[in-house]
Order: C-alpha cells, then sequence, then structure tokens
C-alpha cells in the first residue's frame, strides 16, 4: 500500500519540476521522471505476494507456473509504455537543439515570441 | 465485412511506412500513395456502414486478447476522419510543394491517420492508449513541420502539454488495472457496474483517465497549447488537428470513458456541463480580440468545442445526439475555414486580418470558401451547423438549464460578430494594392475545399427524420445505453 | 579518445553484439525479446560512435541504410500480421493469427518453437536498431555554435 503512495510521491516530484524548471532540458528531465514514475505503478499494481517472475522453467507444470507468478500483463503495458517514452524524448531532445539554433538560449521565459 | 475492421490500421500504416522509402526515388509519388491510403481507410469505413460487433485480434478471446469493435459511433468518426482526411490530403498536395521533406510529411500524415482509425475501433483501454500516442507524437512533429523558430516553439509547448496528458491517462488506467483486473472496456464496464473492487480506486482512476483526455480535447482550463500550435502548423495539418484530432482522441475518448465504462451520472453531467460551457464562453471572448486569422479560428474551436460537451454533459438524448451531430459537424466546418485561411496565406502570403482586404475579388473560391465556412459556424440556415446549434439549446431547455440555453444562443451571436469581423476586414471591402496581382489557388486546393462546401450544405440533411434515424439516433443509442452494450460483449 | 579506450571497445564490442543477437532471437523463451535486443545492437554501434569517431562508425553502417531499415522494417512486420490472413482461408484467419503455430507447433523450450513470435522479434529488432542508431548519429552530426556574433547551425556528415 505504501508503495503506491511513494511511487505518487515520485510523480508529484516530476510534476513539480515540470513547474519550476525554466531550462528547457530540465523540463525533458522532468516529463521523463514522470513518464518513469507511471511505469513503476503500473508494474507494481502486478505485484502477487511470495511469487516470482513469469518466466517459466523446465519441469514446472502449468498450474504451478501459474499460481505462483506474478501478473505478467503489466510488464507488456510498460514495455510498451517505455517505448512510446522513448519515442517522445527523442523528439522533444531534437526540438530542444533547434530552438536553441533558433533563440540561442534554453530559457523558457524568453522563449515567448507567440503570444495572446 | 468484419474482417474489415484491421485494415483500417493496417493500410494507412502500411503507406506511411512505405512512403520514406519510396519518396527518395520519386518525389511524387508520395503524395499519390499517402492519398490512395487515406481514400481506401475512407472506403472502407464505408463499407462498414452499419455494422456492430467485435474482431479479435489473433484470434486470441477477451481478456488476453486485444479486440477491435466498432459501432455506429465509430463508423461516424471513421467517416469524419476519412473525409477530412483525403481533403486535407489533396489539398496538401501542393500546399506542402514549397517545403521539403514530403516524404517524412506524409509519412507522418498517414501514421497520425491510422493512430486516429485506431482509436476510433479500439475495444480496450490500453489498445487505445497505444494508438492515442502513434497519433499524437505524429502530430507533434507535424505541428513544428515547418522549422522555423515559432514552429518549434508551439510544437514543444505542445508535446510537453499533450504527454502530461497521456501521463496521466496512462496513471488512470493503472490504477483502473489495479482495482479491476482487466483493461477490457466491456469487461472493465461489467466489473465497475457491480462494485467487484474499491469504490474510491473507481473514482480517483476515472478522474485521471478524464483530466488526461482533457488536455487533449482542449477544454478550457487546459487549452493553452491550441491556440499556439494552430497558427504554427501548415494548414492542412491545422484541419486535421482542430477538425479531427481533438474530437477522435478528445472528445471520443471522454465519451467512451464516461458513459461506456464509467457510467453516466448527476456529478459528471454537472462537471462536463461547468467544462463545456466555460470552454464556450472562454473561447469565443478570447477570440474576438484576435487579428490573426488562424488564431482566432483556434480559439473559436475551443468555444464550439464547449459546444458539444454541453450537448453530451446533458445526457439526455436528444442532447447526445446534438452533440454528435455538432462534432461532425464542427470538423467539416472547421477543416473548411482552416483549409481556405491556409489558401489565403498560399496565394497572398500574409495571415494578418489587418493586411488581407478585399480578397473576394481576386480569389473567388477561396472567399467563397471562407463565407460558407463562417455561416456554418456562426448557425445560419440552412447550413449544418444551425440545425446542430439547434438540438443542442432544444436539449438545454428540455433539461431546463435555462441558463445554458441563453448563453450558448448569446455565444453563438457573438461567433457570428466575429466571423462578420473577419469576412469585413479579410475578405470584403477594398482592394490592398499588394494584392493586384494575385492568383487563385491551384486546382487541387480548390478541389479539397469545394468538396467540404458542398459538405457543409449536405450534412443539413441528417437532420431529416429517415436519415436521422439511421444514423444519429443509432450513434446516440450507442451512448446512451450506458454501459449495458459493452459489457453484454456486443 | 585515449588508447584504453579504443582498445577495450574493439574487445568488447563483439560480445555486446552477439549478446544482442542472443536476446532477440531467444526472445519467446528468456526476458527480452525484439525491443531489448535491438536497442543491446544500437548500443555496440554506438560504443563504436564513441570511441572512433563518426566516420569510422559511418563506414561500417551508413545512416542512411540504417534509416532505410527502420521503414523496411515496420513494412515487413506489417506484412507478418497480414500473411495469416491470406494464407489461412478458414474460420481462423485474424490479424497477427499465429498461423505457422498451427501449422507446424514446436515443443514448448525449444528454439523454433512459437511460430511467428520470434520472427516477428527479428524484424523488431532491426527496426529498432535501425531506428536507434539513426536517431544518435543524427543529434551527433549537428552542432550550434556562436560564430562572430552569429548563432550557426551546421550540419556535417564527414568527419574523420
Amino acid at each position: 500500500m505504501i508503495i503506491y503512495f511513494l511511487v505518487l510521491i515520485l510523480f508529484s516530484v516530476g510534476v513539480y519540476g515540470l513547474l519550476s524548471q525554466k531550462n528547457l532540458l530540465k523540463l525533458i528531465i522532468s516529463l521523463s521522471i514522470m513518464e518513469s514514475a507511471v511505469n513503476l505503478f503500473l508494474i507494481c499494481a502486478g505485484y502477487r505476494q511470495e511469487a516470482e517472475a513469469p518466466i517459466m522453467s523446465l519441469g514446472q507444470s502449468l498450474e504451478v507456473f501459474v499460481g505462483h507468478s506474478v501478473d505478467p500483463f503489466p510488464q507488456a503495458m510498460v514495455i510498451t509504455a517505455i517505448v512510446i517514452g522513448l519515442g517522445v524524448l527523442a523528439l522533444l531532445i531534437t526540438i530542444a537543439l533547434r530552438l536553441y539554433h533558433r533563440y540561442g538560449t534554453f530559457d523558457i521565459t524568453e522563449i515567448r515570441r507567440l503570444k495572446g | 465485412m468484419k474482417e474489415l475492421i484491421p485494415y483500417l490500421v493496417i493500410i494507412p500504416l502500411f503507406a506511411g511506412l512505405l512512403i520514406p522509402v519510396l519518396a527518395r526515388l520519386e518525389r511524387r509519388l508520395s503524395g499519390l500513395i499517402g492519398n490512395l491510403g487515406i481514400l481506401a481507410a475512407l472506403v472502407i469505413s464505408g463499407l462498414l456502414f452499419g455494422e456492430s460487433g467485435e474482431y479479435l485480434v489473433g484470434g486470441w478471446s477477451a481478456p488476453i486478447g486485444i479486440v477491435l469493435r466498432v459501432d455506429m459511433l465509430s463508423v461516424l468518426l471513421l467517416w469524419l476522419i476519412g473525409v477530412v482526411g483525403i481533403c486535407s490530403g489533396i489539398y496538401s498536395v501542393k500546399y506542402m510543394e514549397r517545403y521539403t521533406g514530403s516524404g517524412s510529411y506524409w509519412g507522418l500524415f498517414l501514421l497520425m491517420i491510422a493512430g486516429m482509425n485506431g482509436v476510433v475501433v479500439s475495444g480496450d483501454l490500453f489498445n487505445l492508449y497505444i494508438f492515442l500516442e502513434i497519433a499524437s507524437i505524429a502530430s507533434y512533429a507535424l505541428v513544428g513541420f515547418k522549422g522555423e523558430a515559432e514552429e518549434l516553439e508551439a510544437s514543444f509547448k505542445y508535446a510537453v502539454l499533450s504527454s502530461v496528458g497521456s501521463l496521466f491517462f496512462l496513471l488512470g488506467i493503472g490504477v483502473l488495472y489495479l482495482a479491476y483486473g482487466t483493461v477490457n472496456m466491456g469487461q472493465l464496464a461489467g466489473r465497475l457496474s457491480e462494485e467487484a473492487g474499491a469504490v474510491n480506486l473507481k473514482h480517483f482512476g476515472v478522474v485521471l483517465l478524464i483530466s488526461g483526455v482533457s488536455l487533449k480535447s482542449a477544454l478550457v482550463p487546459f487549452h493553452s497549447w491550441l491556440a499556439d500550435a494552430h497558427p504554427s502548423a501548415p494548414a492542412p495539418v491545422s484541419a486535421m488537428l482542430s477538425g479531427v484530432l481533438i474530437k477522435a482522441i478528445g472528445i471520443y475518448v471522454l465519451v467512451r470513458v464516461v458513459f461506456n465504462i464509467y457510467g453516466f451520472n448527476r456529478s459528471l453531467s454537472y462537471l462536463l456541463l461547468a467544462l463545456g460551457a466555460l470552454s464556450m464562453v472562454g473561447g469565443v471572448l478570447l477570440a474576438i480580440g484576435q487579428w490573426d486569422y488562424k488564431r482566432l479560428l483556434a480559439y473559436h474551436s475551443i468555444s464550439q468545442i464547449g459546444y458539444v460537451i454541453i450537448g453530451i454533459g446533458l445526457g439526455t438524448p436528444l442532447g447526445i445526439m446534438g452533440g454528435i451531430y455538432h462534432l461532425i459537424n464542427h470538423g467539416i466546418f472547421k477543416g473548411l475555414l482552416f483549409l481556405s485561411a491556409g489558401a489565403v496565406e498560399y496565394s497572398a502570403g500574409t495571415r494578418d486580418l489587418r493586411e488581407m482586404g478585399g480578397l473576394s475579388q481576386r480569389l473567388p473560391v477561396t472567399s467563397g470558401a471562407s463565407l460558407i465556412g463562417s455561416l456554418s459556424i456562426s448557425g445560419i440556415p440552412p447550413f449544418n451547423g444551425f440545425f446542430s446549434k439547434l438540438i443542442i439549446i432544444f436539449a438545454c431547455i428540455e433539461a431546463r438549464y435555462y441558463g445554458v440555453a441563453i448563453a450558448a444562443v448569446i455565444v453563438s451571436i457573438l461567433t457570428l460578430a466575429s466571423f462578420m469581423k473577419v469576412l469585413r476586414y479579410g475578405f470584403y471591402g477594398r482592394l490592398n494594392e499588394r494584392f493586384e496581382g494575385l492568383r487563385e489557388a491551384p486546382f487541387s486546393m480548390r478541389v479539397a475545399m469545394l468538396v467540404l462546401i458542398i459538405l457543409c450544405l449536405g450534412m443539413s440533411v441528417l437532420i431529416l427524420p429517415l436519415l436521422r434515424e439511421m444514423v444519429l439516433v443509432e450513434a446516440e443509442k450507442v451512448l446512451s445505453q450506458g454501459i449495458g452494450l459493452l459489457a453484454m460483449g456486443l | 579518445m585515449s588508447l584504453i579506450v579504443k582498445t577495450i571497445a574493439r574487445w568488447v564490442v563483439g560480445f555486446i553484439f552477439l549478446y544482442g543477437i542472443y536476446t532477440m532471437v531467444y526472445g519467446h523463451l528468456t526476458p527480452g525479446g525484439g525491443f531489448a535486443g535491438g536497442v543491446i545492437l544500437a548500443c555496440a554501434y554506438i560504443l563504436i560512435m564513441l570511441a572512433y569517431g563518426r566516420g569510422f562508425a559511418f563506414r561500417n553502417l551508413d545512416w542512411r541504410i540504417a534509416r532505410a531499415l527502420d521503414s523496411v522494417g515496420g513494412i515487413l512486420f506489417l506484412t507478418l500480421g497480414v500473411l495469416g490472413m491470406i494464407l489461412l482461408m478458414d474460420d481462423g484467419a485474424f490479424f497477427f493469427v499465429n498461423f505457422i503455430q498451427r501449422s507446424l507447433p514446436g515443443e514448448p523450450f525449444h528454439l523454433f518453437n512459437a511460430g511467428t513470435i520470434p520472427i516477428g522479434n527479428l524484424v523488431i529488432g532491426i527496426k529498432v536498431m535501425g531506428a536507434v542508431f539513426v536517431g544518435f548519429a543524427l543529434l551527433s552530426m549537428v552542432r550550434v555554435y556562436e560564430f562572430r556574433g552569429e548563432r550557426v547551425f551546421e550540419s556535417r556528415e564527414e568527419e574523420e
């Protein structure tokens, strides 16, 4: 129970970083922290007490395997979510690099040409 | 016919992956293959009309496998994506000739269409999240496509805000999985209605889902990215973004989660009405002072989405029907308006209303498109906007929310005033001297705008009783039957 | 890079590459699979790029070829999904159905076991390797610096 609260605190750290930081790269890092927190939450959601990783070993019967392993579905979800996060991260870093070229700074308080 | 459902995703995805490879050999091939891909998706969505059912991917059934479902609401949205997509596609053949990298553009465009199709047919919350992210990431890259300073700034803001929305959505999926052990929409609906798990987690999960999706559909506290993203994107991308993307991945997901999974009750009705009224009024008030044409259109998008949310938030059959009808109509006339704004930018090189003047003498088709789009969005009969707004206002009065109805009428009048300003400053009036030698937009762009103009008139026929029964009432029944339809495995 | 880094990189990169292929091929038996194997393969090329420079790495694997591998991998994966629908003409023809498993089933814990899953792992591994390598290569080819008061965005492809 307490582990979910810890993961949500990590998520809040990421949100705090997103709200308070002014450097573009630190915003990207905060977003990455938030994404790691959500992935952790998903994996913790699949935990079962006194269970092992869902890899079947030789000679194990199916009933023993199913009764004795954690839920593998959140692990599949997390692999997909990690890949999606990688794609977004690559895109954001490229945009940040080109923003540095156009504006000369990584500071978001100065990158403000669009108003109104 | 149900075997055709996965082709809605396969064909645009295949075309989108094929185009960057072929575009290096022959540049003009990319537009052709792209348009063929979108046309195939539109044809398949037309063939799926009237279908209702499930498709099991890989032959694995519900809790283990991914399930794709169609019903009338999905078919309507697929048709909207296809129509606005093909018009934007034909339009972008000529529009994107001024920019390099057309292979990447068409690849991303088709990936966005494949993602949106996937969101609409998905029957599983996590599958919906995956396709939502595919469409969103493609749109982040498309918004910043032109590569100038302002486009990159808008794209960065949009990407960060929208990623935060997606993370909230994923957290909501995690919480619901923790409580109920499944992400399949039908099973989740069944278990939620039986109160089989922890009730507090149910509210927490659904609130997370709703807040994540509200960021994507630009409702008023979460609307700040829309006004920056629209002027910066290329015009066909703006038409897709405002006309289809915030609906297919924003409002459609909201509606599915609220009606078919969670079950509609009074507190959700108040929440949706509040968000809708705020968006409606806030959007139009922010739009009145704008002089940039595309920024003005972006703020009006927020306002019209407010109408849709009010219609859906009422919960009565008439309200839901009005909301869905306005959703489709808004896709069409907002797409038309953005395409005409792009044509003005292509021909005259400016978006500022104070610099444009009297353009109707030189650009007849573009001015006609803006005129008809403006009449539709302001709610003038016989165009389609009038009928859908009428249904929403009637539904408000029927549900005895008189304040909301009066606000809707006032916002409609303010919308009319705003577009009268656009037409007077931009298109009619004295011709500015520097536009003497202006030529009309190329043929393909005119064709795309003409198709949407005809549809603006044509969609009004959905109000006639026979077509209304077949199309709109079926779509609304999907939502108002609530949990029952999904939990029965239909 | 110093001599120590270059020597160790030269010795180790073969093992990293082999480990990446092992993770990909045994993806249906042990943890890993297509995505993780692809990332490890890309890391082998990135190690070469860090130790020996961009030109040397591009002589081993040109980034344009990696970009084409990316698209081709995606198309092959979609074909794998659709092939099941085309080949199986009976009722069991769905998208991504495991048509090899139905006709030639293998025993558990053997390498040629789960039908289309190992083939899917290989294709995804190639695709991910291409994508991660192209991303890293493009970010390394770009430099932004100040030159006489003006910001220059330079994109260099040839470097030793």
